[in-house]
């Protein structure tokens, strides 16, 4: 499904991937662990089609097109779902408003007919159990003055309604409490089937005690120096990364 | 017979000479107090001369090119129902009153409500029928001494609307006055002046909308007196929406009494070189003023909003929020003065203004500037200038909506804060329509 081969991307003058690899199959849960400033962020910004990346070598195959020449919205539209690390601000739009163009947009560029409000209305009653969401957090303004944890929830929310083939969680752990944390990965794991795959970067393996994983792979300086079964994460957890940066340096 | 621009030196000589051509051809209304009044402000005018950008007040905005175009002063027009299908605000209701270059036209107007709720009546009617309440209103708010236009207005207006409210009276209809400046076969200029005086505890909503039609240049020098008396409340609108060729300058000046609720929203979409003065004095306690405005100029367009709320008496309230969307090589002006005198303790006084500026040619210069002599006041003001936010796009085009289509989705947003205070709802719905035009574009 997904291809990474030798993939290189800097910020500026900042080189942050130095040929990373990666295959992901349909149906497979892979976690990116590693320290800070690993790359690991960069990893899944890259993969959305954020512009302030360069990439500079290398290359993503989805689905058998070539990711790295399409624009945001169609990768989007292909089936990539990046749930943000810090989901941004929007002002004046509901989360309602903004799903409903969104998956409109989807359904057009894939040459189907746009849902009318009462199909929408429908299938998010449908997902919002999903997540545990409440109605009254969707029609305000997406994100604004949600908490932490309101935020990572829209983020699964938005993943249930628009059906990725591939959803990558960017440190969507981060802020949140061991109930919000439990909620969002049961969002997650309801949405798991045979014919997508996810994506789960984290610093630590908290996370993956909910949202188990097939694979862990340790990303280091920019490289996966390290893959392994979900055991992987335990080790991380106990040793930290110290044995992995010695490893690397070797 | 008006003679043509070519006979003087330059625009100010012709409109002097406009005024002394009127004068000669008056019976015994020479004499008349409003007459002595427009004497005065004409000599006024004529000492201001119009103002430069040495004058603080007009630092940012040029009339100069203004003062290049030759104008036709004489108001004639042909302009029928027909010519203005095209440029009528759908599913309009209530009164609905035509002004033609600055002229009334009953015959393309109408009029629903009852007498008992409010009179309506030509500014040209008014002053024949009703001396008195024009000389107990006309140029008592409005500064003819500083503001040139503003003296340019008094001495030459013609016509415009008089709007009464009696006490305890709520007009159910709102009453929309439509300036068209026909430009279609000569350089139109107008000077229309309104005044509205709405009565104890009565309510009314008005709405001022500016079009042009045809292809010519036009200059509108507008000015509009509102005085609300105690407990009254009053929604005010004025939208623009004028050619590449159009001028406009106007002043709306508000006089507000005890506990009266003022809610003004200033809408400029389209025009060459707009200025709005919009000024209101809190003469009273408890009296709260709302300012919203929006702007969108794009191409060469320049949109200058001056404000200005005097908080004269004590426990008084203002709030302001004005927005701008500035696109390609045009300008913007906001300046927003607060003043709190000594004796208006406990005023409360907000001000923003918000600005997304969409290209590098575009500008947008604001200043508030507050002036508070009273020690027990909460004053905040804010202004911000900046580009559309690029995480929110990103999100927004991470989510499949495309980049054109997220920029739109967010400044149509941007717009809302604004638009949806608007209250007569086939307004909101035409501006809602020709913003979002105006962003697709």
């Amino acid at each position: 499904m997904l291809s990474i081969s030798n993939l290189q991307a800097s910020i500026g003058e900042k080189e942050i991937l130095r040929g990373l690899n990666l295959e992901v199959n349909p149906g497979e849960v892979h976690a990116i662990m590693g320290p800070n400033g690993a790359g690991k962020s960069t990893l899944a910004s890259v993969l959305a089609g954020r512009e302030d990346y360069n990439v500079t070598g290398g290359s993503v195959i989805f689905d058998g097109k070539d990711l790295l020449d399409m624009a945001p919205e169609e990768r989007a539209a292909e089936g990539i779902f990046l749930a943000f690390q810090y989901p941004v601000e929007i002002p004046g739009v509901s989360t309602t408003n903004f799903l409903k163009t969104a998956l409109n947009e989807i359904r057009k560029y894939r040459g189907q007919d746009p849902l009318d409000a009462v199909q929408f209305l429908k299938l998010m009653k449908e997902k919002m159990k999903l997540v545990n969401i409440d109605q009254s957090l969707l029609s305000r303004s997406l994100n604004e003055g949600f908490s932490g944890g309101e935020k990572k929830r829209n983020e699964i929310f938005q993943m249930a309604m628009l059906e990725p083939k591939l959803a990558i969680l960017d440190e969507t752990d981060s802020g949140l409490d061991i109930d919000a944390l439990r909620i969002v990965a049961d969002g997650v794991n309801q949405l798991r089937s045979p014919d997508r795959a996810t994506i789960v970067v984290t610093h630590y393996q908290r996370l993956l005690d909910y949202i188990v994983p097939d694979y862990v792979h340790v990303l280091y300086k920019g490289r996966i120096v390290k893959s392994g079964p979900k055991e992987l994460a335990l080790e991380l957890e106990e040793k930290g990364y110290d044995w992995i940066k010695a490893e690397a340096a070797v | 017979m008006t003679p043509s621009y070519a006979s003087y030196n330059d625009f100010k000589d012709q409109l002097l000479a406009a005024f002394r051509d009127n004068e000669e051809r008056m019976n015994g209304e020479r004499k008349a107090p409003i007459h002595q009044l427009r004497r005065a402000a004409l000599k006024q005018f004529d000492q201001l001369g119009f103002p430069t950008t040495r004058n603080e007040e007009w630092k940012y905005s040029s009339v100069s090119g203004l003062l290049k175009q030759p104008f036709d002063l004489d108001d004639t027009t042909t302009v029928t129902a027909d010519d203005l299908a095209p440029l009528e605000i759908p599913n309009l209701d209530g009164n609905l009153l035509y002004f033609i270059n600055g002229r009334y036209h009953p015959e393309l107007s109408r009029l629903v409500s009852p007498a008992e709720q409010v009179k309506i009546t030509s500014f040209a009617e008014a002053i024949k029928a009703e001396p008195e309440l024009i000389g107990a209103h006309f140029a008592h708010y409005a500064d003819y001494q500083t503001n040139a236009f503003t003296a340019l207005n008094t001495a030459l207006a013609t016509d415009g609307v008089v709007v009464r409210v009696p006490a305890n009276t709520t007009v159910e209809q709102p009453i929309i006055l439509r300036f068209i400046t026909d430009t279609r076969t000569k350089n139109s200029t107008s000077q229309p002046r309104n005044l509205i005086v709405v009565g104890k505890n009565a309510e009314v909503m008005m709405a001022e909308s500016y079009r042009t039609l045809g292809e010519g240049a036009s200059f509108v020098n507008v000015v509009t007196e509102i005085v609300l008396d105690r407990d009254a409340r009053m929604q005010y609108y004025k939208v623009q929406n004028e050619t590449e060729k159009a001028y406009h300058i106007g002043t709306t000046q508000v006089s507000q009494k005890d506990n009266s609720h003022f809610y003004s929203a200033t809408i400029t979409l389209n025009g060459h070189f707009v200025r709005n003065n919009l000024n209101i004095v809190l003469n009273g306690q408890h009296a709260e003023a709302f300012m919203y405005g929006l702007y969108m100029p794009n191409g060469r367009q320049h949109v200058d909003n001056h404000t200005l709320v005097d908080h004269a008496m004590p426990n008084s309230y203002s709030n302001e929020l004005y927005k701008g969307i500035l696109d390609d090589n045009s300008t913007g002006v906001f300046n927003g003065k607060i003043f709190v005198r000594p004796d208006a303790q406990k005023t409360n006084a907000y001000q923003s203004c918000k600005n997304v500026v969409l290209s590098p040619g575009a500008s947008m210069n604001t200043k508030p500037q507050l002036e508070i002599f009273a020690d027990d006041v909460k004053c905040s003001h804010g202004t911000t200038t900046g580009q559309l936010n690029d995480e929110a796009l990103f999100y927004m085009r991470s989510r499949g909506i495309p980049k054109d289509e997220a920029r739109t989705l967010l400044l149509y947003a941007f717009s809302q804060d604004v638009i949806s205070q608007i209250k007569i709802q086939p307004i909101r719905e035409y501006l809602e329509r020709v913003v979002t035009e105006k962003l697709t574009k």
